[in-house]
């Protein structure tokens, strides 16, 4: 596929996104990804580890000279948090983060949120905004941006939208394996009968998380260390026209280990009108490394897939 | 330390009020509350009963209102802020950040306790909730270990509370959606884990299957106790082992800890089990009194005593109890 010659600020909204990479990929190919994503037709990329504190392939100095690479190409960067705080070490990191002096700073966690008192600053969607009364708190505090968090639906996202304070951005975690949850315990460790203390790093392993089946072999879940994800991709680009309707600023995607590229042209392409949002979504759903949902955003079971068949 | 006991009822208000406890927690019927189970709660008139049946024994009564109200619904948890500073209870457990924004300026007299739901896992995030709604006492979520506590405690600027019994919860409370990822419903907006209404048992010539929004959770021979399909402690199939993928069905005993929990600061010890029955709350807070009182009267020589560690094998899940994340191993 050849690189697009269109620049992202020539295309009708919404902007797009790159989320922070969810998984432990080898610091090389970190490094080539974001090489590749300062050509895509992304506006915003997000960096950070915001999974593992052990996660240490990259350092913040790593991620800094990312970022102004990307920021040279043109990309406003945000750099992510963990999304659990727990020890006094991720704290240090977090402090660090907040006081980087250079880039916004999205917030995964209420901890961070305190550290980013008084400045700009994003909500990612593990923090929990669902009501307008959170999001004003929050914008009393600095909020920029906030990202729906990916349980709620259109309907809830159409009132937010009609109630959010004046001058804060939305965003939606448009595609992307969805995150359930986060725990103290490594699952991909104990997938392994390997101690969280001793892991090895093994979710360097598993590029795209390790999924979890039924035994009547559904794909369900994906284990990504402390985190629980579907096993399914929410892609919501079939609802590019509602996105619009409603006003949305940002579209989210996330980092999958490969394809990524080819995914950002096609909602590139469909924010264009080069292609219509089915036709280019049915060629995203190929990509995807185990099927695709959008039940949350249709008030159904996040697993569902309600029109994007 | 206090001990904080779960009503879900009437019955269960009053058994953990006879039984020992120093305050008991409860929530209205409906979905403003994380335990919005069929038949369970308060309504209005039963609440009033309980906190005076507590009040005239001394011990305190603390509301939760802790799920996560979305726009169209938020009169209603404000009206149940109301209903429950009316009724003056000690504290309002709560979780959203714009509910506690309305407690705090509305009722600016009514303590606030931050719930488990509230997913407040660090200092930075306890002080937030401090500077921001006047926050007096945080309950944290059941994933940090023993040191990683000690180190909270040291640097909160609030009281805290920590799980002492019952179901191990092993996400992060409020930042768990695994169940409405399979049934539409979750802890965050609709007040329950895993929801009856959408759990099916399905005989097989082999056994029984059980299933939570259609998706196989358990898988049953003949015979086997079958328990209730909590999603998390499913059995599930990674690479070519089949077993429980995230966590077994077991229940959390930190009774071993207490002098730990104590020497931590530690102010309160909370008994999780709204869902369970009166039975079960008067036994596990009978228990726990006389545990919390023999280590008063003897710090030193503290551990827990055989017959106790019975009675609570009597109701746990799968008869047996773990320290959990409190014991660092165990991540």
């Amino acid at each position: 596929m050849s690189q697009t010659d269109h620049r992202p600020s020539d295309r009708p909204g919404p902007r797009l996104s790159l989320g922070p990479i969810s998984y432990y990929w080898p610091k090389d190919k970190v490094d080539a990804f974001y090489a590749q994503a300062a050509t895509l037709p992304v506006d915003i990329v997000y960096l950070g580890e915001t999974i593992c504190g052990k996660r240490n392939e990259l350092r913040l100095e790593d991620w800094l000279a990312i970022g102004e690479r990307l920021a040279e190409a043109g990309k406003e960067v945000v750099l992510s948090t963990l999304s659990l705080l727990e020890a006094e070490s991720e704290m240090m990191r977090l402090r660090a983060i907040c006081d980087n002096g250079r880039f916004l700073v999205e917030a995964n966690d209420m901890g961070a949120v305190q550290l980013l008192q008084g400045r700009p600053f994003v909500v990612g969607h593990s923090v929990n905004v669902y009501n307008d009364r959170s999001l004003q708190v929050l914008a009393r505090g600095g909020l920029k941006r906030w990202v729906l968090p990916v349980e709620l639906t259109a309907d809830t996202l159409a009132e937010m939208q009609r109630l959010r304070p004046d001058g804060i951005e939305t965003e939606v975690y448009a595609y992307g394996r969805l995150p359930l949850a986060y725990s103290a315990r490594c699952f991909t460790a104990r997938a392994r009968n390997l101690p969280k203390d001793d892991c090895q790093y093994c979710c360097i392993d598993y590029p795209d998380g390790l999924v979890v089946s039924t035994q009547d072999e559904q794909g369900f879940l994906a284990l990504n260390g402390v985190q629980t994800q579907s096993a399914a991709t929410n892609n919501l680009l079939p609802e590019l026209d509602r996105l619009r309707e409603l006003e949305v600023d940002i579209l989210r995607i996330n980092p999958q280990a490969e394809g990524t590229g080819e995914i950002v042209r096609l909602f590139d392409q469909a924010l264009r009108g080069e292609c219509s949002p089915a036709e280019a979504s049915k060629k995203v759903n190929a990509l995807t490394p185990s099927g695709a949902c959008d039940g949350y955003w249709h008030g159904a079971a996040g697993m569902d897939q309600v029109a994007n068949a | 330390m206090e001990l904080v006991c779960p009503a879900g009822n009437l019955p269960s208000l009053k058994t953990a009020v006879d039984h020992g406890a120093n305050a008991v927690y409860f929530g209205f019927r409906d979905d403003t509350n994380a335990r919005h189970f069929a038949g369970l709660n308060f309504t209005p008139n039963k609440m009033a009963e309980g906190v005076e049946y507590a009040r005239r024994r001394g011990v305190r009564v603390f509301i939760a209102l802790n799920t996560y109200p979305r726009p169209d619904g938020f009169t209603r948890w404000q009206e149940a802020v109301d209903r429950a500073a009316d009724l003056g209870v000690d504290a309002l457990i709560a979780a959203d950040l714009g509910v506690l924004d309305y407690a705090s300026s509305k009722h600016p007299d009514l303590p606030l306790h931050l719930s488990v739901q509230g997913s407040a896992t660090n200092y930075e995030a306890l002080r937030f909730y401090h500077e921001n709604f006047g926050v007096r006492r945080a309950v944290l979520p059941r994933v940090l270990s023993m040191s990683q506590i000690r180190h909270v405690v040291d640097n909160s600027p609030v009281e805290v509370e920590v799980f002492a019994f019952g179901s191990l919860c092993v996400m992060v409370e409020g930042r768990c959606i695994l169940s409405s990822y399979a049934t539409g419903r979750s802890p965050n907006t609709y007040g329950a884990c895993s929801p009856a209404s959408h759990v099916e048992w399905i005989e097989t010539p082999d056994g029984l299957d059980t299933r939570l929004g259609g998706v196989l959770i358990q898988r049953h021979p003949k015979g086997e106790n079958v328990g209730y399909p909590t999603l998390c402690k499913g059995t599930f199939r990674v690479g070519d082992q089949t077993y429980h993928a995230i966590e077994e069905p077991i229940s959390l005993n930190a009774m071993e800890l207490l002098p730990e929990l104590q020497a931590a600061g530690v102010k309160a010890v909370k008994i999780e089990g709204r869902q369970r029955s009166p039975v079960y709350v008067g036994q596990v807070t009978k228990v726990w009194r006389q545990a919390l009182d023999a280590f008063a009267r003897d710090p030193d020589n503290f551990t827990p005593r055989p017959e106790w560690t019975a009675e609570l094998g009597k109701v746990s899940e799968g008869a047996q109890t773990t320290l959990g994340a409190y014991h660092r191993p165990w991540q």
